[in-house]
């Protein structure tokens, strides 16, 4: 059993720290505070490859392993999350289900434009009606000639704005259920898409989401993913593919929260000393520890996993559940242990604090894991 | 244009410096390439975008060495020579010595270096190195140009800028500001790892040990005195002076 990362990944890791730290978190509360990431930091990172993670190497990308991929993520996890959540969802639902299911020609098409960043890929399943129940999704798509017309409306689309490449699921035969759900490729410039206005979050600033509508949105036949009546199914593998690298998001923000709670408890003084001494204290500290320990070793286990081919269904829902529950109870502990200036937003830890929440929603919320979890057990006792 | 870069991996300069038994501790410390040759690193890296050719970068050095030298192939150089043969170690006089026999082995353009190492400062190795190859030498630069033939180094000069002209090949050491080193990229470290470099020893380099035996010796390694707490003059401004007088004199000795 050899729990060292490769050689490579050790130092592209390294990078990725040293670019995060010295590029990016220095502008945090600029982003934050603008609701924006400066385009020099997006094209910088571009040009070190952040936006190629998951795409094979053929087409312009670095092909990384699941375990690369979260080496890389844990380090971008590390500063502010909306940052984060832009390169995530781009080498994530944005664009695994392209490199998993396009043909060669969709692959030619749009691969090499999207590993340099030139083109940002986003991830259209959720509808107004359709959250966790995915399958109620409302837009239709109706075969004509050799073309669909998309009619519908998606919400809470990450990456919308700016994104050009859209994984977009829509209904091709409603008689059939999630059976008749079918995925498409759909580019911003399709005459009948429009994009809505930027939501107002609470946190992940700096990422962008927004609706989308199509209007009689012409896909040409060419344009569906994977085959007919699978779009249902292939949205769930690419939300699986997608949750051992949103963990490691996780995994970095925990990691810089616990360094700064652990460097803050030895420094603030109180009652004559630092409040590091105060054993309530070092029981945070220490259950602080214990979860983001557990929570790497999942988190590379499940990756190691995944490149093995093995099936992770259930290890993956647990990992996303524990990841996103995890990062929300240290960056409380965190915001304790930091007090009055933890809620201040000059500071940091409050930023933490409200970014950590949504990862309990989105890609599957912390219910939805547990079903996924059920049902896995159900299956493995009632063979 | 064939551009010779010269580097040696550092502390990291954010680093605690440890002494014991008269040597630095190295055990657990993070080793950098040296910041004022990554300048040279980009500056070369640079010249090859604009001219074209080939940038080789070169370090004297233990085999821990090559992970800086990997960071700067990573950057974009094409190939790296690591001097790790301990018989090819000793002083600034050896290690400019050695650069020379291997500078020799190619025709190289342009020589670029840092202007001094973090760790020892001296200097000398880059300056050094024109005087053993015969050729001319800009240091300290913060702006490099290349037209041709003609090289023109912009340094500082005691808050002012002096503007050098030299003909190639010439040599030239980097100052902080004459760029912004780039991040390796992910595919640049990939690509690293499948890029020759070559270990020399001494007998590569046709050198015997007298050729590059050290001219200097170090006796002693120690910290700096730990800075005590000042003390505050008292009373009349008069005697303060006189007071202050005598301690520049006779306790600190700067003066006198």
């Amino acid at each position: 059993m050899d729990f060292n990362l490769p050689e490579e990944l050790v130092r592209m890791k390294e990078t990725i720290r040293e670019f995060v730290e010295n590029e990016v978190e220095p502008h945090a509360m600029q982003i934050e505070e603008e609701d924006r990431v400066p385009d020099e930091i997006l094209e910088k990172s571009k040009e070190l490859g952040l936006f190629g993670l998951s795409i094979p190497e053929e087409y312009g990308g670095m092909g990384l392993s699941m375990l690369g991929k979260c080496a890389i993520f844990e380090e971008l996890g590390k500063t502010i999350n909306g940052y984060t959540t832009i390169i995530g969802a781009h080498n994530g639902i944005g664009s695994v289900g392209i490199v998993q299911f396009g043909t060669e020609e969709q692959k030619q098409r749009y691969l090499p434009k999207m590993a340099t960043g030139e083109w940002i890929g986003a991830f259209a399943l959720t509808e107004p009606q359709a959250g966790s129940n995915a399958a109620a999704i409302k837009t239709t798509a109706v075969k004509k000639g050799d073309r669909y017309i998309l009619n519908g409306q998606k919400i809470y689309i990450t990456n919308a704005p700016y994104a050009h490449v859209f994984t977009v699921m829509a209904v091709t035969d409603p008689s059939k259920g999630p059976k008749g759900i079918t995925s498409f490729i759909v580019e911003r410039d399709f005459k009948g898409f429009h994009v809505g206005s930027i939501e107002k979050k609470m946190g992940l600033h700096g990422s962008h989401t927004a609706q989308l509508y199509f209007e009689d949105m012409e896909v040409p036949e060419e344009n569906v993913l994977g085959q007919e009546g699978e779009g249902y199914v292939n949205a769930l593998k690419i939300l699986a593919n997608g949750r051992a690298g949103l963990a490691a998001r996780c995994l970095g923000s925990c990691q810089y929260l616990l360094d700064r709670s652990v460097r803050y408890a030895l420094e603030r003084v109180q009652f004559g000393k630092p409040i590091f001494e105060q054993q309530i204290i070092q029981h945070y500290l220490a259950e602080m520890a214990l979860e983001v320990e557990t929570l790497r070793w999942m988190t590379y286990r499940v990756a190691w996993m995944t490149d093995q081919g093995m099936n992770v269904i259930k290890e993956a829902a647990m990992l996303k559940l524990y990841g996103s529950e995890v990062y929300n109870r240290v960056a409380d502990k965190a915001v304790q242990i930091h007090g009055g200036i933890g809620y201040i937003a000059d500071y940091p830890i409050e930023r933490f604090y409200r970014d950590a929440r949504i990862t309990r929603i989105y890609e599957g919320t912390s219910e939805i894991q547990k079903n996924i979890i059920a049902a896995q057990l159900k299956k493995e006792y009632t063979r | 244009m064939n551009i010779l870069v010269c580097l040696k991996q550092t502390f990291d300069t954010e680093e605690r410096i440890v002494v014991e038994n008269g040597k630095v501790k190295e055990d657990g410390v993070k080793f950098v390439i040296n910041p004022y040759d990554e300048y040279a690193v980009e500056e070369a890296i640079r010249l090859k975008e604009q001219f074209g050719g080939e940038v080789t970068v070169v370090s004297v050095g233990p085999s821990r060495a090559e992970e800086a030298l990997r960071t700067a192939l990573a950057m974009g150089a094409d190939e790296a020579i690591l001097a790790d043969d301990p018989a090819l170690f000793g002083d600034e006089y050896t290690v400019a010595k050695v650069l020379a026999a291997i500078a020799r082995q190619k025709n190289y353009d342009i020589i670029i270096a840092g202007n001094q190492a973090v760790d020892d400062g001296s200097g000398q190795v880059a300056v050094r190195l024109a005087e053993e190859l015969g050729i001319p030498h800009i240091s300290t630069l913060t702006k490099l140009v290349v037209e041709g033939n003609q090289v023109t180094g912009h340094r500082d000069a005691e808050g002012d800028e002096e503007i050098v002209t030299a003909t190639l090949p010439v040599l030239v050491t980097a100052q902080q500001g004459l760029n912004d080193p780039r991040y390796p990229s992910l595919i640049g470290i990939r690509k690293a790892s499948k890029k020759p470099l070559a270990h020399v020893t001494l007998a590569d380099l046709g050198l015997s040990e007298e050729d590059i035996r050290p001219r200097t010796e170090i006796v002693d390694t120690f910290l700096p005195k730990p800075k005590e707490a000042g003390r505050i003059l008292q009373g009349e401004l008069q005697d303060q002076v006189k007071e202050l007088v005598q301690a520049l004199i006779q306790v600190e000795k700067v003066v006198g």
